[in-house]
């Protein structure tokens, strides 16, 4: 059985839009840890091995203030937990293509974009596709960040302004065709929103000081669970069984 | 700081982050047959990239205001299916195109 998505091609065209993403975002990222005393290289090799926003952002003031080790290690823990719901959603869309040698570096770059375009693609991932997915995002996130912290000034301020809102529309692009086509994820996604802004705009639940990762985590397993509980999505075993 | 005392920090912070991610994918090998966890699953990405969006969205550029009219863009494009890099690259045009008019008339 062949995988339904297995085109070279196609991933790296769907890669382009999360690189370019990510080099404004990286690029923003490179400027801040160099403002904040890190090293270009140091800067380039936060990003080279860790391949996620918010944790590298929070990663920077520990590092730069000799926090301790065990501090570092939970922070990531929290803001990056996310990704462990990612990868195991992920892990049911992969093809037979995707070896088990294969899980190990397709996960290294599981981050939001790439789970987002690759969980929005009928059926299932085959290697080939998510190998180009990964490559020019992972390019980008590296370039982006070298260039930010050896030359960040060099930009007009309103230029990274606005590059600043790239990676949010894609996340509009993603969710929003969907929400069109089933009211439930329209829901769902209005729900979400609606608790995420009552973390931070509620005074009673932004006073508690939530880590960020945490409340994504909080927001979107309790939509999620209510939505499948309400709403459960019809499962094709069925329909796989007689077509084997 | 030198690379000696920058090292640990850094194997620590994305070997976290490396687990975080690599082992629920190399452990789950097999399908998942329960109706609610598949949808559950279903549904999580856009819930996911919802919260982070909103409100995230209104502090990404220099204003709300401008923020507000890149996300206006971005819902507009997605709804009609411009794909990503149309959505995205005019989200950012607003961003720009509104404190461009934002400066010039000093609102």
């Amino acid at each position: 059985m062949r995988d339904d998505n297995n085109s070279l091609k196609k991933g790296l065209a769907d890669g382009i839009p999360i690189c370019l993403g990510y080099l404004a975002v990286s690029f923003a990222f490179g400027i801040s840890a160099s403002d904040a005393g890190l090293s270009v290289i140091e800067a380039l090799l936060i990003s080279m091995t860790n391949v996620t926003s918010a944790g590298q952002l929070a990663a920077v003031p520990i590092i730069v203030s000799s926090g301790s080790l065990a501090e570092l290690a939970l922070s990531q823990l929290v803001i990056n937990l996310r990704y462990s719901l990612m990868s195991v959603s992920l892990s049911q869309k992969l093809g037979k293509s995707v070896r088990y040698a294969d899980r190990f570096i397709i996960s290294f770059v599981n981050t939001d974009e790439v789970f987002a375009v690759a969980s929005a693609q009928r059926g299932t991932v085959g290697k080939k596709y998510l190998y180009g997915l990964i490559l020019t995002p992972y390019l980008g996130w590296s370039i982006g960040t070298l260039i930010g912290a050896a030359a960040g000034n060099i930009l007009p301020e309103m230029i990274v302004s606005a590059l600043g809102i790239a990676i949010y529309g894609m996340f509009v692009a993603i969710v929003v065709p969907e929400a069109k086509k089933s009211r439930a994820v329209a829901l769902c996604s209005l729900l979400s929103a609606a608790l995420s802004c009552s973390f931070k705009y509620l005074p009673a639940l932004s006073k508690l000081n939530i880590p960020q990762g945490f409340i994504i985590i909080i927001c979107a397993v309790s939509a999620s669970a209510l939505f499948a509980a309400l709403c459960p999505i019809k499962t094709e075993n069925a329909k796989e069984e007689t077509a084997e | 700081m030198s690379m000696i005392q920058f090292f640990p920090y850094l194997i620590v912070s994305a070997g976290v982050t490396y687990l975080v991610r690599m082992l629920p994918m190399v452990l789950m090998r097999r399908k998942i047959e329960n109706k609610f966890i598949l949808s559950f699953l279903y549904y999580m990405p856009y819930s996911v990239l919802t919260v982070m969006t909103v409100p995230g969205i209104f502090y990404a550029s220099s204003s709300a205001a401008s923020a507000a009219a890149g996300f206006a863009a971005a819902v507009v494009l997605a709804f009609f299916d411009q794909g990503l890099l149309r959505v995205a690259a005019a989200s950012c045009a607003a961003v720009f195109i509104f404190e461009l008019i934002a400066a010039y008339v000093q609102i």
